[in-house]
């Protein structure tokens, strides 16, 4: 914690937690996706479900997926800019057993037809919890700079990346490794010392089997 | 290196090293963090331009929150001080006008600076923008002072909750005021242990405030307890500037609070369950708002 913390962050309310972090899952999500969304539809469950309209946390949701930052005056208009941009967003409320009360899920399509499903928790104070991408479970809370990297699961791949990783002289301070099942799609959540390299990530988006590479910044922007 | 961990300590600290608390804050912040002082000043400046935009833009007129249960109450507020007469005097009642402006520019989906939370966002802005609206305190004491108020709520936050789920609103508005109250001793000149009485005495009076917001929004009663927090804060560094001096220790009294918000039931801690959540007028207000069925 540091005095920023508590003067600040900066932000659009009413709620750190149904407005600040929501904006923060859906711009995660859209980050995953990694192009910009045609369509999105969003389960809300819990407190989120309950409350959403009063707190706007709709609104942020589709502001974080528009690319918004937390502290975005735009976020109030999300709903009709969204529109204007020719975003088609759909929300229902869900019910999901264990979740945390201010859950999301998103499902995205993007406008070369990529598509993922993200899962996020907003756990307080702005802090996220990226619970699930594409059925994967993950552990992503962006407290720290995070590489997220989706991959086949081949042999050799976690050396590859943490080799290079390495290589470039930044240190990993959490790795987390999640498969569905073997031999299929899985995904890397990789907590780093500090941000990693640009030259880096290309270089790692190159190794065959990656199938794609998101970094995600540490939260302390004020 | 300073922990947070005992707001007397950070005053014995400042007054030995000849300091103001706020002062004190941002040489061990620029430590801690490896910055250079000036670009956390600049940082804080901005965050004080932030709460300046916010108390102008939530007074307008027509400001309605997203649900369109409040709003429009900080002009009202306005008004009525532009005519003259106001029981708590200009300062005062400057302070709450402002206190109200950017709790309900948050209602709002306005830009607002969490202080130390968003529900209470108005307190801290409505206490150092007062004074220095009236002339009572320059820029450069208001950035100051916010670094005092960011000192303080890092003990609070360590030593007991700011959040309301955990403490009730005395985490929040009652962090938000000792906060306050320690900046406007800082910014009158008071020395640090009169900064620490003020946010000894301003926690002491809102000791066991629950948290009950109606249909689970930030709004009602929260709008209304940052004009009551920001005027405890003013009371509380009044008293403390006068030389008034709390027979509770103010870390005890930060202990006292992270014990009465821990023996607060669930239904009063941020759930809409008690208190005036559960009021007839404020399950109608849900019910209207949300539907039945929750």
């Amino acid at each position: 914690m540091d005095i920023f913390d508590i003067i600040g962050p900066v932000m659009i309310g009413p709620s750190s937690s149904h407005t600040a972090g929501a904006v923060r899952i859906g711009r995660v999500a859209t980050e995953i996706l990694g192009e910009p969304v045609r369509t999105a539809r969003i389960g809300l469950c819990g407190s989120f479900a309950q409350t959403y309209r009063g707190h706007g946390t709709d609104k942020a949701l589709v502001a974080g997926i528009l690319g918004f930052a937390p502290d975005d005056a735009r976020i109030r208009d999300s709903l009709t800019l969204a529109r204007q941009a020719g975003l088609d967003f759909s929300f229902e409320t869900r019910s999901l057993a264990g979740a945390h009360p201010n859950t999301a899920i998103l499902e995205l399509w993007g406008k070369s037809g990529a598509s993922c499903q993200v899962q996020g928790a907003s756990v307080g104070g702005g802090n996220i919890l990226i619970s699930r991408i594409n059925e994967m479970e993950t552990c992503v809370t962006g407290q720290r700079d995070t590489l997220i990297v989706l991959h086949r699961d081949v042999p050799g791949m976690i050396a590859a990346v943490t080799g290079r990783v390495a290589d470039s002289g930044v240190n990993i301070g959490n790795f987390r490794l999640s498969r569905p099942h073997k031999g299929a799609e899985a995904v890397m959540t990789i907590e780093t010392d500090g941000a990693v390299a640009p030259a880096l990530l290309d270089e790692l988006r190159a190794v065959p089997g990656i199938l794609r590479i998101v970094p995600i910044p540490a939260n302390n922007t004020n | 290196m300073l922990d947070y961990t005992s707001i007397h300590e950070l005053a014995v600290q400042a007054a030995a090293k000849g300091m103001t608390i706020g002062q004190l804050a941002l040489a061990d912040q620029a430590a801690q963090t490896e910055t250079a002082p000036d670009i956390l000043v600049r940082r804080m400046r901005r965050n004080l331009e932030v709460m300046q935009a916010a108390a102008r833009d939530g007074a307008a007129k027509d400001l309605r929150s997203t649900s369109g249960l409040t709003g429009g109450d900080a002009w009202k507020m306005r008004e009525y001080l532009a005519r003259g007469g106001a029981l708590c005097g200009p300062v005062g009642a400057r302070a709450i006008a402002i206190a109200l402006a950017v709790a309900e520019y948050n209602a709002a989906m306005g830009r607002i600076v969490a202080a130390p939370t968003a529900g209470s966002c108005g307190i801290l802005p409505g206490a150092v923008l007062a004074l220095l609206e009236q002339g009572l305190a320059d820029e450069d004491a208001a950035v100051d002072g916010l670094f005092c108020a960011g000192a303080i709520g890092m003990v609070i936050a360590n030593q007991a909750s700011i959040a309301g789920a955990e403490g009730g609103c005395q985490a929040e508005c009652g962090s938000a005021s000792a906060m306050a109250a320690a900046a406007l001793v800082q910014m009158r000149g008071g020395s640090p242990a009169m900064a620490e009485q003020a946010a000894a005495i301003a926690i002491k009076n809102q000791l066991g405030l629950v948290c009950d917001p109606v249909a689970g929004l930030v709004e009602v009663p929260c709008i209304k307890r940052n004009a009551g927090g920001v005027t405890n804060a003013l009371t509380a560094a009044d008293m403390a500037l006068a030389g008034i001096v709390s027979v509770i220790p103010v870390d005890e009294v930060v202990g006292a609070m992270r014990e009465v918000g821990e023996s607060l039931p669930c239904a009063l801690r941020e759930t809409a369950q008690g208190g005036l959540a559960a009021t007839p007028t404020g399950q109608r207000i849900r019910e209207r708002l949300f539907g039945k069925q929750n």
